[in-house]
């Protein structure tokens, strides 16, 4: 017989549990749920839309009545739970009904703070915090003009703005002088007065309250000074306090919160609790991104899969009032340690503030452009070293000459039907729809439904905008971000054990660290191939079924199912005889389409994969290899005409290029990689937007690094500069191995040298001569293995033979 | 009726892998397992037709190589949030030779 497990709260992170639950443990229990609200599970975030009258009640509902059916869990919808027999192990609802459970799960939510104030229990007097709320301020405002919400932050700057754009007059009374002083500092703070005053909307700062005045229904509020305002309904916004009456009546060890350990236990080993009734670590919650966090652990552990563990959370959080747009994270007031960066354009209504602590970002508040907010949120939850790129910090990670997405960087000010990704066509209006129809809340959910950045990614900082503003703030805050479904661990920790264990095989890797698929994923076995392969050269095996269609029959496939092919050109460099050879084979093979790239070389188009040894066969009897124009390897050396033509050439940039190439090419690597050589600092190989370029100067080389021209245009840092040919070789072997070794798998240099910082690179490379010449040497090594031409291996005969061949061919 | 063809041995599929079967009425891709099931598709992607006999298998799946679509070896259908089916054919494994039941194409 299955167990029994019941709940006790039908709200967010309770319904989130047994949706975590059900995914990986969907026959363990017989599930039972009591819910003091009439309803099945709803957003309660987005009440305050529907107080606004930007949605109705039926866009809110996450799980409805026959979502339970369809799961066979039986829901108790407006039954509260009033007492539990811990002994016999059965709750006891307020109907008298009776459920017995093998394990019980508390869910029970908070409760607004209605400050006892006399006349506080008047009609007319509410918290903000469920349906029926709702409901009563809709009806309010139908009947009455006069609303008072007391409290400034966040829940009551909602409400406010929700009443008075039902028509109401607000006022919104507030104890301290700055405005949801948790989340603003006094300027910020005074900014958003400011615009929501010109909205319509008055505020009484630095006002306590003192009574609630009326007969049966609420007439007016007076303050401690004195003063009176009138009102016909009072919305008390102070605050909330962990939902702990039913734990306490059973003796359940309560504080603040319900305490629970880092499974999501109580005291009672048969009971788990989750969400904002929870005290964990001292802590206690009112977001929803660490209560999901804590229903995934607590899954977890009620499917008795034991792994995972939930160590407290980071929030960051928004204002969800339509126009205004604001963020803020950490600790942005800051102390005599730490250090601020501000910045204030008060006539564009924009202020940012950045604290810093020993160059780490230890809190933000942003008012009016909040692009770059869930960078900031990255980059203090990584405790990312800043101090590389201080000076640009505040500039955000949104350059000019971002493609994609039509320039805008501001979701909120973009209409419905603009199109926020370029790559599938998606608009705002689609990314809202999916949001609220399918109860999405993450940036992961938002791509497996829309395909929003799910492709190059350049809009996902859009895509993560419209998804806070659509649902409120949602900023998943683990730390480390798994490597792929299958696992828990990151890159980092994979690309340890692989080193610390010697494990030489993907399948080692996953025995290792028990992946939860048996072979994984389409993406994270190329990720563990390329791992294993860096790491043991000697040793690991490539495996060609854990490679992307390229890199395993060596050429582009395109829409239509054919190929492309690219020659390598040494550094730009043709002859006629290539070129001959060429266009043999491109009249041989009736190849539909010959174009120049981008990268100094010929793309012959649309070969059949049957044609490709062939074709690659006469291309290697005129003395031509493959060009990896498909391969995570170095890809092409620009180079520009140099000492040797140019007037103003420095140094023969050509023939450095040809040197470099020959020295890289074959390599296995994270991500794509290119090299360029420029004669001189005019750079017309555009040396200064390469993974690797050289700028020659009359006295010697500048070497540059992690540039990238694709889909987020930046420039690279200067390395250092050398006086020798020999040197920039060294040098180069030696960023490309550290790049090899130490990058995730799919990061380009630039992501990679954001996230180590050049200082962490310099000391490598630069400073200590001894780790360049080791890092140099192993690419070295690792280099005699790899630079074997991949088309003569298959034009052999030798190497894949069954890859170009059908299995059978039926006439 | 039913028309059952030999295709090829189990052996010359490699695991984790796949091989295409060309028929008159288009390519019909021919996956080999870890565990050395066999299935066999429409070699046409549900999304914009991607050759999924190019992709990478993975339990009884397979990504299509063109935008990442993940197909069920079992019933051709899209996982996940995508929707979408290609035609399966019935296959019989005897002594590790591969039969294909042809005809019906969906
Ligand atoms: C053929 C070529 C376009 C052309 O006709 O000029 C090309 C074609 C493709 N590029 Fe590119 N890129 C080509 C030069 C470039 C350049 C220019 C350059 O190298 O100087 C860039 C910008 C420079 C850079 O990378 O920093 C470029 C930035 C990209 C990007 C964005 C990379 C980024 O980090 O932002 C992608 C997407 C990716 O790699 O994930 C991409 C991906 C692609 C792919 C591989 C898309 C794909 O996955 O199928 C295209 C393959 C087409 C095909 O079927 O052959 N291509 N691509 C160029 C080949 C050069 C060569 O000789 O090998
Ligand atoms: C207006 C508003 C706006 C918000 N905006 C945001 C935002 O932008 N971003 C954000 O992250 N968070 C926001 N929140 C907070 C977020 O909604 C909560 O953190 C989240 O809903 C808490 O989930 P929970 O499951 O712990 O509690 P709840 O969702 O409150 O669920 C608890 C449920 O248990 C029921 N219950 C309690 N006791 C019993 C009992 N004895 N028997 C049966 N049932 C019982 C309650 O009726 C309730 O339905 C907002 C909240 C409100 C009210
Ligand atoms: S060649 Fe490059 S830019 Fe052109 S469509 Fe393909 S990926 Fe996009
Ligand atoms: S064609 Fe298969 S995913 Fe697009």
């Amino acid at each position: 017989m299955k167990e029994k497990l019941v709940l006790v709260g039908n709200g967010m992170a309770g319904v989130r549990t047994l949706e975590e639950l059900l995914k990986i443990a969907p026959d363990k229990y017989e599930i039972t749920v009591f819910g003091a609200e009439p309803y099945g599970n709803y957003n309660r975030i987005l009440l305050s839309p529907v107080l606004a009258g930007e949605k109705s009640i039926d866009d809110i509902m996450l799980n409805t009545i026959e979502w339970y059916e369809e799961h066979n869990i039986t829901l108790h919808s407006g039954k509260k739970v009033v007492n539990v027999d811990r002994r016999q192990r059965k709750v006891i609802a307020d109907d008298g009904s009776e459920e017995p459970y093998d394990r019980l799960l508390l869910a029970t939510g908070s409760n607004p703070f209605i400050i006892p104030v006399p006349g506080h229990d008047k009609e007319g007097v509410i918290g903000f915090r469920d349906i029926h709320d709702v409901d009563t301020m809709l009806d309010c405002a139908r009947r009455f003009k006069h609303a008072v919400v007391i409290g400034g932050g966040l829940l009551g700057l909602e409400a406010a703005n929700g009443l008075m754009l039902q028509g109401m007059n607000v006022t919104v009374v507030h104890l301290m002088e700055t405005l949801m002083e948790r989340q603003m500092d006094p300027v910020s703070g005074e900014m958003l007065k400011q615009e929501l005053e010109t909205k319509g909307l008055n505020f009484l700062m630095n006002t306590q309250t003192e009574a609630i005045l009326g007969d049966e229904r609420v007439s007016g509020v007076r303050f401690s000074d004195g003063s009176e305002i009138a009102a016909d309904l009072v919305v008390m916004a102070a605050g909330i306090r962990p939902n702990i009456e039913l734990a306490k009546r059973i003796g359940l060890h309560a504080e603040r919160g319900i305490v629970v350990n880092d499974t999501m236990q109580t005291f009672d080993p048969k009971i788990y609790s989750v969400g904002e009734c929870v005290q964990h670590r001292g802590e206690t919650y009112g977001l929803v991104a660490p209560l999901f966090e804590q229903a995934k652990v607590c899954a977890n552990h009620l499917a008795e899969h034991g792994i995972g563990f939930y160590e407290g959370s980071v929030t960051s959080t928004k204002l969800k009032v339509t126009g205004v747009d604001l963020f803020s994270a950490g600790d942005f007031i800051g102390d005599e340690t730490t250090e601020e960066i501000v910045m204030k354009d008060a006539a564009n209504g924009i202020y940012k503030k950045l604290v810093l602590k020993d160059n780490k970002i230890h809190g933000a508040v942003l008012y009016g452009d909040t692009v770059d907010g869930a960078w900031y949120f990255q980059l203090l939850r990584d405790q990312t070293d800043v101090s590389d790129f201080r000076e640009s910090l505040m500039f955000g990670q949104a350059h000019l000459g971002d493609s994609g997405h039509g320039g805008e960087n501001a979701a909120a000010a973009m209409s419905d039907d603009m199109e926020i990704c370029g790559c599938n066509g998606v608009t705002k209006g689609c990314v809202v729809k999916a949001i609220t129809n399918e109860g999405l809340f993450t940036l992961d959910e938002v791509r497996a439904h829309t395909k929003a950045s799910a492709s190059c990614g350049s809009c996902t900082g859009l895509v993560e905008q419209v998804l806070a503003s659509t649902v409120g703030d949602y900023s998943a805050s683990t730390k480390a971000t798994p490597m792929c479904k299958c696992t828990d661990h990151c890159h980092d920790t994979v690309r340890a054990a692989i080193r610390d264990h010697h494990l030489t095989s993907i399948q080692a890797v996953r025995d290792h660290l028990e992946w939860r698929e048996p072979d994984g994923c389409a993406s994270c076995r190329p990720a563990l191939n390329f791992y294993v392969l860096a790491a043991w050269p000697a040793e690991a095996v490539d495996d060609p079924q854990s490679r992307f269609i390229n890199e395993r029959v060596h050429a582009n496939i395109q829409k239509d199912g054919s190929y492309s092919v690219v020659p390598r050109m040494w550094g730009g460099l043709t002859t006629p005889n290539e070129l001959r050879a060429i266009a043999d084979v491109a009249d041989k093979f009736e190849v539909p389409m010959v174009k120049v790239t981008g990268g100094q070389r010929i793309d012959l188009f649309g070969i059949k994969k049957e044609d490709l040894p062939a074709v690659w066969s006469d291309l290697n009897d005129a003395g031509m290899v493959s060009g990896h124009a498909y391969g995570k390897t170095l890809r092409t050396v620009k180079t520009c005409v140099g000492s040797e033509w140019c007037r103003f050439g420095t140094q023969d940039s050509t023939g450095l290029g040809v040197q470099l190439e020959k020295f890289t090419w074959g390599s296995n690597m994270p991500h794509k990689f290119k090299i360029a050589v420029s004669g001189c600092p005019r750079n017309c190989a555009e040396a200064t937007i390469k993974d690797f370029g050289v700028v020659c100067v009359d006295s010697g080389y500048e070497l540059h690094v992690a540039g990238n021209g694709g889909i987020k245009v930046r420039a690279t840092d200067l390395l250092c500069k050398v006086a020798s040919e020999a040197e920039v070789k060294e040098y180069c072997g030696a960023f490309i191995q550290l790049y090899r070794e130490e990058a995730h798998y799919l990061d380009r240099t630039a992501p990679w040298i954001e996230r180590v910082g050049l200082s962490y690179v310099k000391e490598k490379v630069v400073e200590d001569a001894a780790s360049r010449k080791a890092l140099n040497e192993r690419f070295i090594e690792s280099q005699k293995r790899s630079q074997n031409d991949p088309w003569a291996e298959r034009v052999s005969g030798k190497v894949a033979a069954d890859e170009f061949t059908p299995l059978k061919v039926i006439s | 009726m039913s028309n059952w063809v030999e295709v090829g041995t189990v052996e010359e599929i490699p695991k984790l892998g796949s091989r295409v079967l060309q028929t008159p009425d288009g390519d019909v891709a021919i996956f080999r397992t870890a565990d050395d099931a066999i299935f066999a598709l429409r070699d046409k992607c549900p999304h914009k037709d991607g050759p999924l006999s190019q992709g990478i298998v993975h339990g009884h799946n397979v990504t299509c190589p063109l935008h990442n679509w993940k197909i069920s070896l079992e019933s051709g259908e899209a996982q996940g949030p995508d929707e979408g089916c290609t035609g399966s054919y019935a296959v019989k494994v005897n002594d590790g030779r591969i039969q294909v039941e042809l005809k019906s194409q969906s």
